[in-house]
């Protein structure tokens, strides 16, 4: 059989046993009843002891999104989702108010084990020091921030942190602890009434991660949120904001799994950024939501809205995705140049496989002076997937000096998938340079034959390919990331089980 | 026993039978020369033995130390020291030499139930492979054979020749597109890896490189079979007779 062919067939073969993330947890838990009301929306903001605004903020977004209907001009097909089949909260059963890790439920901290995530700040803070001379990645301090369906269950490292003076906790809490932050950012960069599922997501947002990062702070350490859904037929609506103000930077990772399950289950989130002056956030995102099995049953709708806005002069804002998980993927990261001299950048791996969708891609909206933006975007499809790149550049009238460049490269496995390239270009001032590369290729017979006469099996030839495709993206990753990114890319295209 | 037996080989691609039962002997230590003209089957005959995808053996047999070689995977020949050295060596952006090397020298010990190696060995082994065949160490550094010159990729090839020590080397049209001096340099590349263990055979157009790789037997191939054997003298008399004596005889 021909390696492509082969390669082919095994990708087909991909299926539910190669989700490793795929089970699921048994805690009680706590939901509110199916379907969507303003009874609802209070129920959650009650919940979460919200102030009077905030359930007036919600509500004023759920009466508007009542008036609004689906967006449809993504290059992705699915039944109409029924948004009254959905629980909108589902919180773990609380034995008591949580206030130490030793008091969340074991089931759950297991669950965060088995994914990786180092919850346990005390066991790293007193853990083996690395031998002398040997650097060991693992121990690097993170601090996490586990959201499990609806909330948010443990934040490490706080205290550390705010020695800092970095603000980094459950944006419910920021909600009651820091409002004056919360009410002057929260919608800021997309309005509740920005699109459909935005618009959603700020009536019944549950949890999510909020960082302040006061001026002229680096972050002392690497960011993290784990996004977990377990519950069934539950809708994940989480919101993170995130503010670098004057001369701060922060870096901020973001990394997500579910049960595998037959029913599909949406995912709506939305994720600001705001960089003040001379400040700058790069956000790295590994999305690995279940993809469905191999008939295109089940997996994750990811239907996210994310947006950083450059406010200030100098500032900086990055993105960098590996999608590799997902039903259908409906996201673009984007960044809103304001500030003079500011710059936006979007890194992008999106592997699609199986009967995965994938739309994705940016906005870069020039506004400010002499602005400059950067979108490398890698699309691999496989199996009977579909892959669109997505991308608006766009210069203001008094954007002078507006630059940007794109390279979008597309890689096709076997012959039953597709890679579609949808850039828009718009410049309304003539000093603006833009530029686009684009490529498609289909993964060479001679090259793996190559790797394979050199001694390599098919599965080791095809990884290596691969990465090498989306090397230049990887490399944007901070490195804990880049290594299980790289594993993830190899197990999501070879079908070897993790 | 001999190293490699070709008995009377059958090869197709799609419905065209391209080799007409072929037999070769290869012995350890020996340098044997394949030459003929375009279409003969001389790059067929190099593929089927690496194992390349398309092929279809119809009939015959293919010994390597003494084992049934079509019965094994492409990669698993690798292992057990079949490695071809390819006309046009492929890029593989983003891959960066090094990387390429560690990994498939790794892949063939691990299929042989070795240890593999470890970074800073492998890095020692490497340095003094690449310094023997003036190999810059920024080129470890560039993707595989990305913008590589022709000269330099053959030499890559040469290099991983040596770095993995296989029995059994097939050189596919080594010369073509080298200049003299670079054709000079890959050549000598390849004597100093001439060893009594080791065969090779090398497959070309033109007397010219045997000048460089001096063979022990050369054969003339002729629309899909061996028309003729001898020693390296046999290429000289080609040189001024040309193939078309051949044609005929095939």
């Amino acid at each position: 059989m021909p390696a492509v062919q082969e390669t082919v067939e095994r990708v087909k073969r991909i299926d539910v046993d190669q989700y490793r993330y795929g089970f699921e947890t048994l805690i009680d838990s706590e939901k509110a009843p199916k379907g969507l009301s303003e009874e609802i929306v209070k129920f959650i903001s009650q919940k979460k002891n919200e102030p009077a605004w905030m359930l007036q903020w919600r509500l004023e977004a759920y009466r508007r999104w009542l008036t609004m209907t689906e967006p449809t001009w993504a290059r992705v097909e699915y039944p109409k989702i029924d948004f009254q089949d959905i629980y909108y909260y589902a919180a773990p059963k609380p034995k008591k108010s949580v206030t130490s890790l030793d008091e969340i439920d074991p089931e759950i901290l297991k669950t965060y084990e088995k994914l990786g995530i180092p919850l346990r700040e005390v066991a790293m803070l007193e853990g083996v020091e690395p031998k002398v001379g040997e650097e060991d990645p693992a121990r690097r301090k993170i601090a996490v921030d586990a959201v499990f369906d609806s909330v948010s269950v443990a934040t490490t490292f706080k205290a550390e942190l705010k020695k800092a003076g970095v603000i980094f906790m459950p944006i419910s809490e920021a909600i009651r602890e820091h409002p004056e932050l919360v009410q002057k950012y929260l919608g800021s960069v997309v309005p509740t009434s920005d699109n459909f599922y935005a618009t959603l997501n700020s009536a019944v947002f549950s949890d999510g991660s909020f960082v302040y990062v006061p001026p002229g702070v680096r972050c002392p350490m690497e960011l993290s949120t784990y996004f977990r859904i377990n519950e069934r037929n539950t809708g994940q609506f989480e919101r993170t904001l995130i503010i670098a103000d004057k001369g701060s930077y922060v870096s901020y990772l973001e990394g997500c799994t579910a049960p595998q399950r037959d029913e599909n289950q949406l995912h709506a989130a939305v994720v600001e950024l705001v960089a003040l002056d001379d400040a700058e956030i790069k956000y790295s995102t590994v999305q690995n939501w279940y993809p469905g099995n191999s008939e295109g049953k089940g997996g994750i709708y990811n239907f996210v809205t994310k947006r950083g806005d450059c406010r200030g002069n100098h500032s900086k804002i990055s993105w960098t995705q590996v999608e590799t998980g997902s039903a259908i993927t409906w996201k673009y990261p984007s960044c809103i140049l304001r500030g003079d001299n500011s710059r936006g950048e979007f890194y992008s791996i999106a592997i699609s496989n199986g009967f995965q969708q994938v739309d994705s891609g940016t906005k870069m909206i020039h506004l400010g002076k002499n602005t400059s933006s950067r979108i490398i975007s890698k699309g691999i499809a496989a199996g009977k997937s579909q892959n669109t790149y997505r991308g608006l550049v766009t210069a203001h009238r008094k954007a002078t000096g507006a630059r940007n460049f794109t390279a979008c490269d597309s890689l096709l496995i076997g012959d039953k998938c597709g890679a579609h390239t949808v850039p828009y270009i718009e410049a309304k001032n003539s000093s603006a340079t833009f530029e686009h590369e684009a490529t498609t290729s289909k993964i060479s017979e001679d090259v793996l034959f190559y790797c394979i006469q050199r001694g390599l099996s098919q599965e080791e030839a095809v990884g290596l390919v691969v990465n090498g495709f989306v090397k230049d993206v990887l490399q944007q990753l901070p490195m804990e990331f880049a290594v299980e990114a790289q594993k993830l890319i190899s197990i999501s295209l070879e079908g070897s089980v993790g | 026993m001999a190293l490699l037996e070709v008995k009377d080989l059958k090869v197709r691609v799609e419905e065209r039978e391209i080799l007409h039962g072929l037999t070769l002997t290869v012995n350890e230590g020996e340098i044997h020369a394949i030459m003929g003209p375009n279409g003969s089957g001389k790059s067929t005959l190099s593929h089927v033995i690496a194992g390349k995808p398309g092929y279809e053996v119809t009939d015959g047999q293919i010994l390597f130390k003494g084992e049934d070689l079509l019965e094994m995977d492409p990669e698993e020949r690798a292992a057990r020291g079949v490695f071809l050295a390819f006309q046009y060596p492929v890029e593989i952006p983003g891959v960066a030499t090094m990387t390429f090397l560690r990994t498939a020298l790794n892949a063939q010990r691990k299929a042989r139930g070795e240890s593999e190696y470890s970074t800073p060995d492998f890095l020692k082994k490497v340095r003094e492979v690449s310094k023997s065949l003036n190999i810059p160490q920024d080129m470890l550094k560039r993707g595989v054979n990305v913008g590589f010159s022709g000269g330099e990729k053959k030499r890559n090839e040469v290099l991983q020749m040596a770095l993995f020590e296989p029995s059994l080397c097939i050189l596919d049209e080594m010369d073509s597109g080298l200049d003299i001096d670079a054709l000079r340099i890959a050549a000598d590349g390849v004597n100093a890896l001439r060893s009594p263990k080791r065969a090779m055979v090398v497959i070309t157009h033109y007397q010219r490189l045997l000048n460089y790789i001096v063979p022990d037997f050369v054969h003339v191939m002729s629309k899909g079979r061996v028309v003729k054997s001898g020693g390296k003298e046999l290429a000289l008399e080609l040189e001024e007779s040309g193939y078309a004596q051949f044609e005929d005889a095939a």
